[in-house]
């Protein structure tokens, strides 16, 4: 039995699901954010992503299941649930005719911030987000860095507690990336925030938490780092007594050992030398069976190395697991 | 209301910022202008009324309502902004007449320009000769009343299609399905005649535009753009699915 927090957290979803016509985006998400949490959310293009953010947001409504925002049910009352909330959709449109400034203030007003607080709270925004040299122009002119600023000014604009921000960096030169990223990590030292991203260092530079979805199913959830570190890779470099072996020999007998998944081939430059990829299931590690197959085998190890597998990888791995599944003996699974 | 207020007013700013706005009131006015003075024998007849003026509005209306509606909502969906709107803490019947009430000020500033034909009128008329003004304000209240009754629906319209030109030809075809029942009274039968006429927006515009402000005609345009905002509440609605 665990205590009762005194808050609730801020995002509870759980059993979520949302079919579009016949197609179903989002097949049973459950997960929890607690307060002050930055989470990364990580998916393939169409895996979900920007559905479970359109719902949280009550742009769109759920087909079952129950998502809570600070409390309150998105679902029941989704225009109290939104006050709490600062959003940033894919693409950031933007009223194209309006200038910076009176688009701040057109936002501060619909979120109800008491005329007499209207400046501060924009004063606020446009500096946390460096909108000094721009808040007179109209947002048609700005370059796509200072649109995301403007984005993000809106989205920060009554303070909310919690921040969803759909691909916050996409379409944004190098630069303008790192800009934005520091942005968002100062904003998460005192907020929640939910971003959604497909490249993954922005993950592991910005998030305390990564929560990855493929096909609308949430298929890994923890730290980056962790994530990063379940199961590995093993690259080996095998050799014969004498002279090359055979690819097909050596590859079955690497495929032998238990705990290795999946085998790849790769090139080398050794002379007479094969050299292989081994991922391996789960966080097994078979270095040792791995020797004594060789050696059974007649074969001489060159080189054994063992590689923890980038957030890239994992992702890769994750995502891909649906087809890997399907043909559990095949080396080559096909994305799916 | 505080939300449609401020949705209003953004609306409105919008309208002036584009040169929707001005193209649009300033065809209206040139067009009814010359309609009202030239065409309608004004000046040969020697009667000083507007009824000329007001005898044209519904099929001004026709035209110009849903190229103002048009791009309320439709625009706002294709460009994506829609997103960011229904997002923030405001419910879908504010956002709905908010750019309603945003649409009929655009309109009224049309109707206002007028002001000009009546003032020309009393100033041309003979002298001794008596400008009756219960016709001409019964005018402008009945012009207000369609105007709100095809906006409503105009702006379903643009609720139906993220094509603002779709959703142009759409309106038109709404506010025609609005005004065209009294003129098919004719070949109906009397029995039905009576209940097809009152559905038309052109037989209760008349009968105010008249001078005589009657409560049924008045409910009529109410309805009628009750019904519209509805439709439009449940449209934006839908698109949640």
């Amino acid at each position: 039995m665990s205590d009762v927090p005194a808050t609730p957290p801020m995002i509870h979803i759980e059993g979520l699901t949302k079919v579009y016509g016949r197609t179903h985006a989002l097949r049973g998400i459950s997960f929890e954010v607690p307060k002050g949490q930055v989470v990364g959310f990580l998916g393939p293009n169409g895996a979900g992503k920007s559905t479970t953010m359109k719902i949280l947001t009550g742009f769109v409504e759920a087909t079952g299941g129950t998502v809570k925002v600070a409390g309150i049910s998105v679902i029941d009352d989704p225009v109290a649930a939104r006050v709490h909330i600062g959003y940033l959709p894919e693409n950031n449109p933007l009223y194209e005719d309006m200038m910076v400034e009176e688009y701040l203030e057109y936002i501060a007003r619909m979120r109800r911030i008491p005329a007499d607080k209207v400046r501060g709270a924009i004063d606020t925004a446009v500096s946390r987000c460096g909108l000094h040299r721009v808040r007179g122009k109209d947002i048609g002119e700005l370059s796509k860095g200072f649109r995301q600023r403007v984005g993000l000014a809106q989205a920060i604009v009554h303070d909310p507690d919690l921040l969803i921000l759909d691909e916050p960096t996409t379409g944004l030169d190098p630069n303008q990336v790192v800009e934005i990223r520091n942005l968002i990590r100062e904003l998460g030292k005192e907020k929640t925030v939910i971003l959604s991203t497909h490249v993954l260092p922005e993950v592991q530079h910005m998030c305390g938490r990564a929560l990855i979805i493929a096909e609308g199913k949430i298929v890994a959830d923890g730290a980056p780092d962790q994530l990063s570190s379940d199961g590995g890779r093993l690259d080996v470099v095998v050799t014969g007594k004498r002279g090359a072996p055979d690819a097909a020999a050596a590859r079955a007998v690497l495929n032998g050992v238990a705990e290795v998944a999946e085998v790849h081939e790769r090139t080398t430059g050794e002379k007479d030398a094969l050299a292989f990829s081994l991922t391996t299931k789960g966080n097994a590690d078979p270095r040792r069976a791995l020797f004594a197959a060789l050696v059974e085998a007649d074969l001489v190890l060159l080189s054994l190395d063992k590689k923890a597998l980038g957030l890239e990888e994992t992702f890769r791995k994750l995502t891909t697991a649906e087809a890997g599944k399907a043909t559990p003996d095949d080396h080559h699974p096909k994305a799916a | 209301m505080h939300n449609t207020l401020v949705i209003a007013r953004r609306e409105l700013t919008s309208y002036f910022h584009s040169p929707v706005a001005h193209v649009v009131l300033a065809v209206f006015l040139v067009v009814s202008g010359w309609l009202f003075f030239y065409f309608s024998g004004l000046l040969i007849v020697g009667k000083a009324s507007m009824r000329s003026f007001f005898a044209l509005c519904p099929l001004l209306f026709m035209l110009f309502v849903p190229a103002i509606t048009m791009r309320l909502i439709a625009e706002e969906r294709k460009s994506g902004t829609f997103e960011s709107l229904m997002t923030l803490p405001v419910a879908e019947h504010e956002v709905v007449l908010g750019k309603f009430l945003a649409a009929l000020a655009m309109m009224c500033v049309g109707l206002v320009c007028t002001f000009v034909y009546p003032v020309s009128l009393s100033l041309i008329k003979a002298p001794g000769a008596a400008l009756d003004m219960g016709p001409i304000i019964g005018g402008y209240l009945s012009a207000v009343l369609l105007l709100s009754s095809f906006i409503a629906f105009g702006m379903w319209a643009s609720a139906l299609s993220k094509n603002q030109i779709i959703a142009f030809i759409l309106g038109l075809l709404l506010c025609f399905a609005l005004w065209i029942p009294d003129k098919a009274v004719l070949i109906l039968p009397a029995s039905m005649g009576a209940a097809v006429q009152y559905l038309s927006a052109n037989y209760h515009f008349e009968n105010i535009a008249r001078g005589v402000v009657d409560v049924r005609d008045v409910v009529y345009y109410l309805t009628v753009t009750t019904i519209g905002l509805v439709l439009t509440t449940r449209t934006i609605s839908a698109t949640r699915q």
